[in-house]
């Protein structure tokens, strides 16, 4: 007898910790989708479950691997990937997923991220970019526009933000796409892509932050979801130089790389074995 | 594939003896980041852990290698690094998250002096109370402090045994002498070298709590890939890993990590009494300085004084019962470190005034003279 409870289970029910429900992120958020995504591009791949690893850093994304029933690793800020890179290389048959957020991962960790992707360390690396840090309010991040009012840069920031493509093309990651929350069926896509293959993978989700830069910048969600809607430009293959991240003039969107070259683990193989 | 432990009689400097001690424990991970004194250490995993299937990694740098260890302890594997103060500094807040998921792993720390870049090829022992609270919060470690290569190789075994028995990062407090230092070292046949490993859970995965205590107040550990689809992390947890965040949650998180090891004091703190039955002075050291110690002693006593040492093995958790002790039965103590007094504040707060204690130290960058010690004993009973 299926009663009306059996109805109301989420199709993604097995690879979520049902028992911590309700989660931490805001009424329109983005990270849900991108964690969404995330774990139906880990079901797709077939792989067993129990052979794949989430780690993340500190933030908003990052209590993201508090909410995943697989092995899952909250670490400390910044620092998901070196974390990562030590449990992937005492286990090569795990599959391990990095799930942070745009300050863990380039303002903090930064040096971690540009090793990993050097080395072509065999990990998934996906950042949801929502341009601040969410968590503790809405401060500017090594993402957040030129211009753009933060709670730290209440008059406009004067820094220019990275293209985190274009960074990690030039570190050496081996697969780099870009997509929006709204673009969920090429994020899926591209997160089974990334965790199929071997080598230094780099998925960068941009996802509106409604509470922290959409207040401050008279943006709600859905008028970000408009801007992304807009303003995408998809255009599979770019060259990352040529890719733009302007909520005014456009956002490339994409799969941009992929090619292959030894990882870390079979060159060190290879370097060793004589 | 070479042996992982070479029996045999070896000349090494302690650095070199650090590495293979490590390996005769059974590490098979390690990350780490040049520094001198203690990038010898480095230098012999990377050629000796592929000779053992192992796997070596220079990082970025320090808090990358911290983390790294971590991953890898959390995917199975016995694992190391190895720094000096400026990268101590730079590992403490990865030492905290490991206090916190309770995952096993050695740091060994080749001191010099500091602070900050300070004299990097000269020794001290100035990072004492760092190992004890550089960390932030409040938890307990386990700290050892080798004197010689020969010490250095077997305290790297026990550092693992500890590390693994109590599912925590475990602290080699060595220094720049004894990292540099070359000497006999004998390295027993494996038959002879006793390895522990880190609980390992039973029964049935989906329900397994992966912090709940078993007999001793630790925790079985299930890794990466096995599962049991566990949680870590360095917020506040419950016996599930999950985060809690309440004052009730943290005292209890709070008093299990630090139990598990209050409650084993006798079993982790090991120490050597030299001379010291019938004592009236009895110094306390650790490390280097415990070989100028025991000169003193033996000088001290060709001159009529009744002098003996209180030798520490084990630094952190502090003995302070045997210090009390002590203190109840001499007429003096004296603490003789590289430094300007940091375990000295230990032997004062257990001596309750029950006896004068004096310093012999230095703020580092030689080491501390039989002659100086002596002179002070002196003074002690004058």
């Amino acid at each position: 007898m299926n009663g009306s409870t059996s109805s109301q289970k989420h199709p993604l029910d097995g690879l979520l910790r049902t028992d911590r429900i309700p989660h931490i992120w805001c009424p329109g958020c983005g990270i849900g989708t991108v964690f969404s995504s995330s774990l139906i591009a880990i079901r797709s791949t077939g792989a067993e479950p129990m052979k794949t690893a989430v780690v993340s850093g500190i933030g908003c994304t990052g209590r993201g691997a508090g909410y995943v029933n697989l092995d899952s690793y909250h670490t400390t800020h910044g620092r998901a990937i070196p974390f990562a890179t030590g449990m992937k290389l005492a286990n090569p048959e795990l599959s391990v997923v990095v799930f942070s957020g745009d300050g863990d991962l380039f303002a903090i960790g930064g040096n971690h991220f540009i090793h990993a992707a050097r080395r072509n360390m065999d990990l998934t690396v996906i950042c949801v970019n929502n341009l601040n840090y969410g968590m503790t309010g809405g401060q500017a991040a090594a993402t957040t526009p030129y211009l753009a009012k933060t709670s730290t840069t209440p008059l406009g920031n004067p820094e220019a933000p990275f293209n985190l493509p274009l960074l990690a093309y030039a570190c050496g990651a081996t697969y780099i796409a870009r997509w929006t929350m709204l673009h969920t069926r090429d994020l899926t896509q591209s997160i089974t892509e990334a965790l199929t293959r071997t080598g230094f993978s780099f998925i960068e989700v941009l996802a509106p932050c409604p509470t922290g830069y959409g207040r401050k910048n008279k943006l709600k969600a859905s008028d970000l979801l408009k801007v992304y809607q807009e303003k995408a430009i998809v255009k599979n293959g770019a060259n990352p130089a040529e890719t733009i991240l302007d909520l005014e003039q456009g956002i490339t969107l994409g799969k941009f790389v992929e090619y292959d070259r030894p990882t870390f683990a079979q060159n060190y193989k290879a370097v060793t074995s004589d | 594939m070479e042996p992982a432990v070479l029996t045999g009689e070896h000349f090494l400097n302690g650095d070199v003896a650090c590495a293979e001690g490590a390996l005769a424990a059974g590490c098979r991970f390690f990350a780490g980041y040049p520094i001198t004194p203690a990038t010898e250490i480095a230098e012999h995993m990377s050629k000796r852990l592929p000779q053992v299937g192992g796997v070596f990694i220079q990082m970025e740098d320090e808090i990358s290698a911290m983390a790294a260890i971590l991953g890898a302890s959390c995917a199975g594997a016995k694992s190391m690094t190895a720094t000096s103060g400026p990268g101590f500094s730079l590992m403490m807040e990865n030492i905290g998250l490991g206090i916190t998921m309770e995952t096993p792993c050695v740091l060994v720390n080749v001191q010099r002096a500091g602070p900050s870049t300070g004299l990097p090829t000269l020794g001290a022992q100035g990072d004492m109370m760092q190992a004890r609270w550089g960390s932030h919060g409040h938890y307990e470690i386990i700290a050892l402090a080798p004197a010689s290569p020969q010490e250095i190789f077997y305290q790297t075994i026990t550092a693992f045994n500890l590390s693994e028995t109590y599912r925590l990062p475990v602290l080699i407090m060595a220094d720049e002498i004894v990292g540099h230092l070359s000497e006999r070292v004998i390295i027993p046949d494996s038959s002879k070298i006793k390895l522990r490993s880190r609980p390992r859970p039973k029964g049935r995965k989906d329900r397994f709590l992966p912090y709940r205590p078993g007999a001793n107040g630790v925790a079985p550990m299930a890794h990466a890939g096995e599962g049991y689809m566990v949680h870590f992390t360095g917020l506040t947890h419950d016996e599930k890993g999950y985060p809690v965040m309440t004052a009730e949650a943290q005292a209890e998180m709070v008093d299990r990590i630090t139990g598990k090891i209050r409650k084993n004091l006798d079993r982790i703190i090991q120490v050597e009494r030299y001379r010291l039955e019938d004592a009236e002075v009895a110094l306390i050291s650790y490390g280097i300085s415990t070989r100028s110690s025991l000169a003193a002693v033996d000088e001290a006593r060709e001159q009529g004084i009744k002098a003996g040492l209180l030798r520490l093995l084990t630094v952190w958790p502090f003995p302070e019962d045997m210090v009390r002790e002590l203190a109840k039965r001499v007429k003096g103590l004296i603490t003789v470190e590289l430094n300007l007094g940091q375990i000295h504040l230990e032997v004062q707060r257990c001596a309750e005034g029950r006896a004068p204690v004096v310093l012999v130290g230095h703020a580092g960058g030689s080491v501390i003279t039989p002659e100086e010690i002596v002179e002070k004993i002196k003074e002690q009973v004058g």
